[in-house]
């Protein structure tokens, strides 16, 4: 498969950011009461995770890595104060439907987790499908689980009436805060169910420390940092050793040949 | 009570308008460091200390900085990486100055930097208007909800571990619909007439 497809389908259903990986629930539970408002969401994040990673991408070469998390945030909090703009000037209703949210990308795990995990080491347009991947995978999320509580919730799909009464009449609940844990609970169930019947993969688990455990495990939890260091010593031990072995292994089949030259040496 | 009295502020931040329950902030460590209650109250400490030291500091920089120059669009930007540093520093401080303390909150401080609800806080503190001292109320009481919403959730599934859960809800689904339940207990603090 084309490397570029490849990303896109690995953000799209292998990695989906947030039925497989549990990333970015804070936006995935506060602004999914519509569908229209989830793919305002995942348009917007979708937008700032592509060109996120094409420039932290473009720019992994000149960033020390001490402060590359502080220039990631940087970098992430521009182009989010960029899609803020736009949005208040061309689509001011949906603006005020997703409210504090927009601003509050900059702190969503996908983007840093992207970066961290893909675009600080990756070439840019590579890294750019990556995040077209991600950002399809986030939106498309959103879309589903806005749809399902609008319809639960109001009787509509994108605004448009699907029932009023019959078969049943609209549950309110389901648009208000309690439904959002509900239907994404019920969500993860149903694929943990399917994981179970067809025997593959992991359960979704969500991350034991949340986004951060996710994304910044060496870099902020010291625990998991020196596991990590330990196995990275480990590893090295283990290839010194094999490395020494192989010298030791070459080294006698050179003495071996020597001594059989030599001999043969004396023999002439 | 008038809107701006901080005692309306603190209940309405901690109970009514609760960041966890009903404005989804800081879901990731909600979810993610419940898993025992003493953690989940160390953290809950922490994030009052940080969320009440940014809101103030956001507070000042939006007044004395960003509003005289005219800079207000700006705010995502300057917010994140003050509340980063501010965080860095709080840490070190902390180090120096109690050791102790710095044993039980130490590995939460730098997980709360990228804890939506700080920047959240400080963001709905701008966009409410509220003047210094509401600020840092209102920072204060917002964490406090956090820590009673991540205490309770940590008590529940303490409780949880020992119950036998459908194979298919077991981990993150049986937490989302105990927050679900918790959610909708909590809408019952809409209907307090302050």
């Amino acid at each position: 498969m084309n490397k570029y497809v490849e990303r896109i389908y690995n953000g799209l259903w292998k990695e989906n950011p947030t039925i497989v990986l549990m990333l970015g629930m804070c936006p995935t539970l506060a602004v999914t009461t519509s569908a229209i408002n989830g793919v305002g969401m995942g348009v917007s994040t979708l937008f700032v995770l592509v060109l996120s990673n094409l420039i932290i991408s473009l720019c992994r070469k000149i960033i020390p890595d001490e402060v590359r998390l502080p220039a990631y945030i940087v970098i992430a909090a521009s182009l989010v104060t960029v899609v803020d703009l736009i949005m208040q000037a061309y689509t001011p209703s949906l603006y005020d439907a997703l409210g504090i949210y927009i601003p509050l990308i900059v702190v969503n795990c996908i983007i840093l987790g992207r970066a961290e995990a893909y675009a600080g080491k990756n070439e840019p347009l590579l890294s750019a499908a990556d995040g077209l991947g991600m950002g399809l995978g986030f939106t498309v999320a959103l879309i589903i689980i806005g749809s399902i509580r609008e319809l639960i919730g109001a009787g509509t799909i994108f605004n448009h009436t699907v029932f009023v009464s019959r078969p049943f009449p609209p549950i309110a609940i389901f648009v208000k805060s309690p439904g959002a844990f509900l239907i994404i609970g019920f969500l993860i169930a149903i694929i943990n169910a399917l994981k179970i019947k067809n025997r593959s993969g992991e359960l979704v688990n969500g991350c034991d420390e949340g986004c951060m455990g996710c994304s910044f495990a060496q870099f902020q939890n010291p625990q998991a940092a020196a596991a990590k260091s330990t196995a990275a010593v480990k590893n090295a031990t283990a290839a010194v050793k094999a490395a020494t072995e192989q010298a030791r292994t070459d080294a006698k089949k050179k003495d071996g040949n020597v001594s059989a030259s030599s001999g043969k040496g004396e023999n002439k | 009570m008038s809107q701006g009295s901080l005692l309306f502020i603190i209940i309405s931040t901690a109970l009514i308008d609760n960041v966890v329950l009903s404005q989804f902030l800081g879901i990731c460590s909600f979810l993610g460091v419940s898993k025992s209650l003493k953690n989940s109250v160390s953290l809950g400490a922490a994030v009052i200390l940080v969320i009440s030291v940014s809101s103030a500091v956001a507070n000042l920089l939006y007044t004395f900085i960003l509003k005289p120059l005219d800079l207000t669009y700006l705010d995502t930007i300057v917010f994140i990486l003050v509340i980063a540093a501010l965080v860095q520093m709080v840490e070190m401080f902390i180090k120096k100055s109690s050791p102790a303390l710095y044993k039980a909150l130490g590995i939460y401080l730098p997980l709360i930097t990228t804890n939506c609800a700080v920047l959240g806080v400080a963001l709905t503190n701008v966009q409410n208007e509220y003047n210094f001292i509401q600020s840092v109320v209102a920072g204060f009481g917002t964490a406090v909800g956090y820590t009673i919403s991540i205490s309770l959730l940590a008590s529940i599934r303490e409780r949880i571990d020992e119950k036998a859960v459908p194979k298919a809800f077991q981990g993150a689904p049986i937490v989302l619909m105990t927050a679900a339940l918790m959610s909708i207990a909590f809408t019952g603090f809409s209907g307090l007439s302050l």
